[in-house]
């Protein structure tokens, strides 16, 4: 299958983070580095967030968004960097809210 | 990651250049490569190439450390010189394969938007119209007319690009002409061996849109680096 990403997508992305930035923001990026079974976001999705948890992307669908924007303000905070994974099961996927049983990796990092 | 490497990131991909955003996984850092403008033989480079030229990011370990590769590529665009009725075929088909589509043909009656709906048609001659579309690696030019007026200058044009495919309809003896002619315009046999002609993969196409689908799975495994011997 083709999962080429949407260019138009990823500018919003980008351009978001550094607009955030130049505004004296903190500012985090997100971004799915593998995914297992029907994940709903190809490898290479991103996502920004703003301190003040406004985000511009995508790495799930809307899925995990709440649980990676929670890590990624605290590393607003403190910096550096952490690797998210969300393994689910196929009784536990609507919990997380991977609906299809996917799992998938996620960089989270601070923007310097 | 700095801000300054992401604006270097964004300012890449606003001059269309192919690049990748490596990040350590292991200690957080990340660069820009651009492996289709070294020759480097490391391993970032080497599977920086191979994930662009898949269009998909890759983990890749290299001493010891792990480092996810994301990729941003250009858009894939394809230029086609003839608004004839393979052209008809092979836009949408392109289309559909996520590329910017362009025909290019002089000749209004050909050029028609009722031939060519939600296609994007150009009306200037062929070496005028791809001097200013600037062809690059992420492109490909496919000739459909059949007349040397309007084929030749758009292959001169492509040759001395960086374009991933040239394709030039026409028979074998239509074909060894037009090597005689780029010939006497000074290209050389290796340079002219990137013109694919006759064009389009032989799955024995007669129809139209049969000759489109040999086309466009010809520039498919030129995009995705399958030597044409193994098809």
């Amino acid at each position: 299958m083709n999962q080429q990403l949407e260019n138009a997508d990823r500018d919003d992305v980008l351009k978001a983070a550094l607009h955030w930035k130049g505004a004296g923001k903190s500012v985090a990026l997100a971004t799915v580095i593998q995914t297992w079974g029907s994940a709903p976001r190809p490898t290479g999705s991103q996502l920004a967030i703003d301190s003040d948890g406004n985000m511009v992307g995508s790495v799930s669908g809307g899925c995990v968004e709440g649980a990676v924007i929670q890590e990624a303000l605290e590393l607003m905070n403190d910096g550096g960097f952490k690797t998210l994974e969300f393994g689910v099961s196929n009784d536990e996927a609507w919990e997380v809210g991977l609906a299809c049983g996917g799992k998938i990796r996620i960089f989270v990092e601070a923007l310097n | 990651m700095d801000q300054s490497l992401l604006q270097e990131l964004q300012n890449a991909r606003e001059e269309k250049r192919q690049v990748v955003l490596a990040s350590n996984l292991t200690n957080g850092s990340s660069k820009l490569l651009y492996p289709f403008e070294n020759k480097e033989e490391d391993i970032l480079n080497e599977e920086g190439r191979l994930a662009l030229r898949n269009d998909r990011p890759r983990e890749v370990k290299q001493n010891g450390e792990t480092w996810f590769l994301n990729i941003f590529n250009p858009p894939l665009r394809m230029f086609i010189v003839g608004a004839v009725h393979i052209a008809q075929k092979l836009a949408p088909m392109a289309a559909a394969a996520a590329y910017e589509v362009t025909v290019i043909d002089p000749r209004r009656s050909f050029g028609s938007d009722f031939r060519f709906p939600d296609i994007t048609l150009d009306d200037r001659w062929p070496d005028e119209a791809l001097a200013d579309l600037k062809p690059d690696r992420r492109t490909a030019l496919v000739t459909l007319t059949h007349d040397a007026k309007l084929d030749d200058p758009a292959l001169e044009a492509a040759l001395k690009s960086d374009v991933f495919y040239i394709g030039a309809l026409g028979s074998t003896r239509t074909n060894a002409k037009r090597h005689q002619r780029l010939e006497r315009a000074g290209f050389t046999p290796e340079q002219m061996s990137r013109i694919n002609g006759p064009v389009g993969l032989d799955i024995g196409a007669q129809s139209p849109a049969e000759i489109a689908i040999s086309i466009m799975a010809e520039i498919t495994a030129s995009l995705r680096g399958k030597q044409s011997n193994d098809l």
